[in-house]
């Protein structure tokens, strides 16, 4: 895993606007084939969210029925309090920019970007300036005598939004917008996006696999399996407190252990296999505890070793080095911990003075049962 | 994966009607028309209706059509030759042109060989079958032009007037029809297939006979059923080409119609011809099918 | 060179596809009335003796009429057929999309002649121009399909959709994104329906009525011997006409292909 920018944006507050999108018990069906099953879900004015699954989980389908291209086949909709049902797409105040971006080849930038304008009453003159000043907002200011079908995949992207924006609408769709760029476009496009987000200020839908992406750019993220959430909350809940196994093995890397709860007086006691005994606190078992077998979930970077020479007051585990992947800022060991099946990932920061370890090198494992997630059977 | 709607379905099928319903009412309706028509009888300019099958009985049991006598073939074998020659000679002629142009014509050239070949099929086929008869025949191009080199000193008369003149000019006619559908399928082939077999030890000319070959075969498919089957309603060269001794089946539906005014009989040997070429081609077809399969 | 006996065989099939063509300007500028070596020397008589004929220019106007109607007919069909085509599949789809492509593997005589004994005899209607045309539309309209479906396979979906997202309706959006994406492959498709129906002789000969087409106006000529010449200089016109087509075809579904940025590697077929 490479270093993925963070954005200095992620410490504002989150914002809390009035509702905008609201989906109640929608349904999809394609003939058989049961693509959406009971999405409910709220999205507020002026968010950034995020449709996170893998492919087939059904979040391109739901961003295709919000924008009217496809008609629900139970459940309602609303959108600015307005109910969408028999609401075709050109009447809606929604906009998209799609996952092949959809730049007209014929026409040239300028044409691509006014092309909505074309039902408007305003002047010339006046479309003009607004297609200027949108071609402004995504960084092509100049590019309007261009022809379409000659401009890079990001500029392409970049006339999509613009394109899109000018419509001002209440709410943008994006279809997986960054894959098809290289890395190091995807990487500027991201911080383009959430900043395009704080100046328009309008609510964005974004429909991706990739979380890293979701993480860095999201203020709320619904993880998407099958046609049903999974689970849908802020980033970092998500990576911290997810609800399920699914959920937490989608987002990021987690070991998983075998474990035993017991409810002892309001406290909830865990016996993880090969660490030992611990008590958490109930916001580490984010879908509730429920005494008995069970798994509970541990970020890598949230184990350490113990180097040589080194002393700790933190909790440790025995057990022997399984494999070493060196990637220069950080290195991961898979350990196989006394008592434990699973070897358990482990991400270090190299700092100065440590060695990189070998295979079959005997160490021990540093934990802290704060970082623990009780996840259900 | 992209999902769509069963609206977009209906709307596809609603578009798809114009088209159809064309089709159906100038081409389908038609087709049943002759079949019915071919079961009643004319007696000079009155069409009897009662149905009959007595056209069919003519068809099936005279000389003339099916099973010849002691000096001269029945008609249909003779189309049958003529058409199957004319089929083999195309594709044995259009097979090394495909093959030419798939594997060593440089890819931004491709499509103007293609265009280069397809040139001649639009220009005026009326004309073009007058040319061969100018060409082969007794005072013709190639003659005049033998006996003004020296090389001959009698005109040829085997050039014209015989079935191997209708076939040459028939095969000139078709032979793109063969080319396309075998580069088609030659350009279907992925070439790493090609790289592994010789990898794998083969030599080139092996290569071709177990992996090109049989790959390249749904295209010949294709090529001989759009020979074969217009080939047999040709009319036009076999007139032009055979004069006044020759008459092929086409010749005879088509004399049926337009001459002699008996359109129910014409139509039942339009039908008898049709299912005919109809039953070898489904027989063609399902040998490839198990020669195909047989090979892997 | 890499495979020159190919290259070879392809050069000998070209002479051979196009020897016969090429006889055509030899003996219609020759001024024998015999078509045979040696040749007489050049003269332009026989095409004045063609722009003398009134029965010609009569024939060709006919032939031209029909070719512009059928063209017209064919490509509409084609576009409806085409776009169904590059739409969501629906029960039936293969098979009528399929039906409308059989006169590809029928012979002509068989379409001319189930034609002929509809209308004559079944509706009991004379044969005309009209009866041409419909006739000649049944036969180019898989040509205009197979050429179609190439410009609409092009085509991104989502640009419909795109401009339907930016607020046009349906047929907006077809009209001012997919229509002039298109629009090279239905040049395309007029004018070779156009020269199919101006080159076709089956179909003209069973189902014209008063007014011959220039085909079997030539086939008319065929049977007298002094005509003969006259034909050579006919067929230089037409096969000249049909290139000349043919390239603007090709020139637009190569422009066609470009404007939506992909590179072609076959022909319309």
């Amino acid at each position: 895993m490479t270093a993925t920018p963070r954005v200095a944006a992620r410490a504002a507050p989150p914002r809390a606007g009035a509702p905008l999108i609201e989906l109640s018990g929608i349904e999809k069906w394609f003939g058989d084939y049961h693509a959406l099953r009971g999405i409910d879900l709220t999205i507020r004015q002026g968010e950034f969210f995020s449709l996170l699954g893998p492919s087939g989980c059904g979040k391109t389908t739901l961003l295709r029925t919000i924008a009217g291209f496809e008609a629900v086949s139970k459940g309602r909709m609303l959108i600015d309090g307005k109910d969408m049902a028999g609401v075709p797409a050109n009447e809606r105040p929604t906009n998209m920019v799609f996952q092949s971006y959809a730049i007209f080849p014929h026409l040239t930038v300028a044409e691509n970007v006014g092309f909505g304008l074309r039902r408007e009453a305003s002047s010339r003159e006046e479309k003009a300036r607004r297609v200027d000043d949108a071609l402004a907002m995504v960084g092509l200011g100049g590019y309007g005598g261009r022809a379409a079908h000659a401009l890079s995949g990001g500029q392409r992207q970049r006339v999509a939004l613009a394109r899109a924006l000018i419509l001002r609408p209440k709410v943008l769709l994006l279809d997986e917008p960054l894959s098809a760029l290289d890395k190091k476009m995807r990487e500027t496009m991201q911080i383009e996006l959430i900043r395009l987000q704080r100046t328009v200020g309008i609510t964005f839908i974004l429909v991706t696999h990739d979380q890293e992406e979701a993480l860095v750019m999201s203020d709320r993220i619904a993880v998407m399996f099958e046609g049903s959430i999974g689970q849908m909350d802020d980033p970092e809940t998500l990576y911290r407190r997810p609800k399920s196994r699914k959920v937490a093995e989608f987002i990021g890397k987690m070991n998983f252990i075998p474990a035993e709860v017991t409810l002892a007086g309001g406290r909830i006691e865990v016996d993880v296999q090969g660490l030992g005994r611990g008590l958490v606190e109930p916001d580490q078992a984010p879908a509730g505890a429920v005494a008995g077998r069970t798994v509970v979930g541990i970020r890598p970077e949230t184990l350490g070793i113990l180097f040589p020479g080194e002393t700790t007051d933190r909790r440790l585990a025995p057990g022997v080095v399984d494999e070493v992947v060196y990637y220069g800022d950080m290195t991961y060991y898979d350990v196989r911990v006394d008592g434990i099946e699973a070897p358990l990932t482990i991400s270090n920061k190299n700092f100065i003075g440590e060695p990189v370890l070998d295979v079959g090198t005997r160490t021990q494992v540093i934990w802290d049962e704060r970082s623990l997630v009780v996840l259900p059977a | 994966m992209r999902l769509r709607g069963q609206s977009e379905g209906a709307r596809a099928a609603v578009l798809a009607l114009p088209p159809f319903l064309y089709a159906v009412l100038l081409l389908a309706v038609p087709l049943v028309a002759i079949v019915a028509i071919s079961f009643m009888t004319q007696d000079g300019l009155v069409i009897d209706p009662t149905p009959s099958l007595a056209n069919y009985r003519e068809a099936l049991t005279s000389p003339i059509y099916i099973w010849g006598n002691a000096t001269r073939w029945g008609t249909l074998p003779v189309s049958l030759y003529v058409a199957a020659m004319v089929t083999l000679v195309t594709v044995v002629l259009a097979f090394p042109m495909a093959y030419f142009i798939s594997f060593y014509v440089a890819p931004s050239r491709k499509s103007l060989w293609l265009f280069l070949i397809t040139i001649p099929f639009w220009t005026s086929y009326l004309v073009r079958i007058f040319l061969w008869k100018v060409v082969l025949g007794f005072n013709g191009v190639i003659n005049t032009a033998l006996m003004g080199l020296g090389l001959i000193r009698e005109p040829l008369e085997a050039l014209l007037y015989n079935l191997s003149s209708v076939i040459v000019a028939l095969s000139h006619s078709y032979v793109v029809f063969a080319i396309l559908p075998i580069y088609v399928a030659l350009e279907k082939i992925d070439r790493s297939l090609l790289e592994a077999s010789q990898d794998l030890g083969e030599t080139a000319f092996a290569t071709f006979l177990r992996v090109t070959l049989p790959l390249a075969m749904p295209g010949v498919v294709g090529a001989v059923l759009i020979i074969f089957i217009p080939v047999i309603g040709d009319y036009v060269t076999p007139e032009l080409m055979l004069g006044a001794g020759g008459r092929l089946m086409s010749n005879l539906i088509q004399a049926q119609f337009l001459g002699l005014n008996n359109w129910p009989l014409g139509s039942a040997l339009a039908i008898v011809t049709m299912i005919v070429v109809g039953v070898i081609a489904l027989l063609f077809l399902l040998l490839m099918r198990r020669w195909l399969r047989a090979r892997g | 060179m890499k495979g020159w006996p190919f290259r070879v065989y392809a050069v000998l099939l070209l002479a051979f596809l196009y020897g016969p063509i090429l006889l055509l300007p030899i003996f219609a500028f020759n001024d024998g009335a015999i078509i045979a070596f040696p040749l007489s020397g050049f003269s332009t008589r026989w095409f004045e003796a063609l722009w003398e004929t009134d029965a010609l220019w009569q024939a060709a106007r006919n032939s031209l009429l029909i070719a512009a109607f059928t063209a017209v007919l064919a490509t509409l069909l084609g576009v409806f057929a085409a776009r169904s085509g590059s739409m969501a599949g629906f029960r039936g789809k293969g098979l009528m999309l399929g039906f409308v492509m059989l006169p590809l593997v029928l012979p002509e005589i068989v379409i001319a002649v189930a034609l002929l004994v509809v209308i004559r005899q079944a509706l009991g209607l004379d044969l005309a121009n009209w009866t041409v045309v419909l006739a000649h539309t049944v036969i180019t309209v898989p040509f205009s399909i197979a050429i179609l479906n190439g410009a609409f396979a092009s085509l991104d979906p989502s640009l419909e959709e795109a401009a339907m997202d930016l607020g046009e309706s349906r047929w907006g959006a077809f009209r001012l994104v997919t229509l002039p994406l298109v629009a090279p492959g239905i040049v395309s498709s007029l004018l070779i329906s156009f020269i199919i129906s101006l080159d076709d002789f089956v179909i003209a000969q069973f189902l014209t009525g008063a007014n011959p087409t220039l085909p079997v106006y030539i086939y008319g000529l065929t049977r007298f011997v002094d005509a003969l010449p006259l034909i050579m200089a006919m067929g230089t016109i037409l096969v000249t006409l049909s290139i000349t087509l043919l390239v603007i075809a090709e020139w637009f579904r190569r422009r066609g292909l470009a404007r939506a940025g992909v590179a072609s590697t076959g022909g319309f077929l």
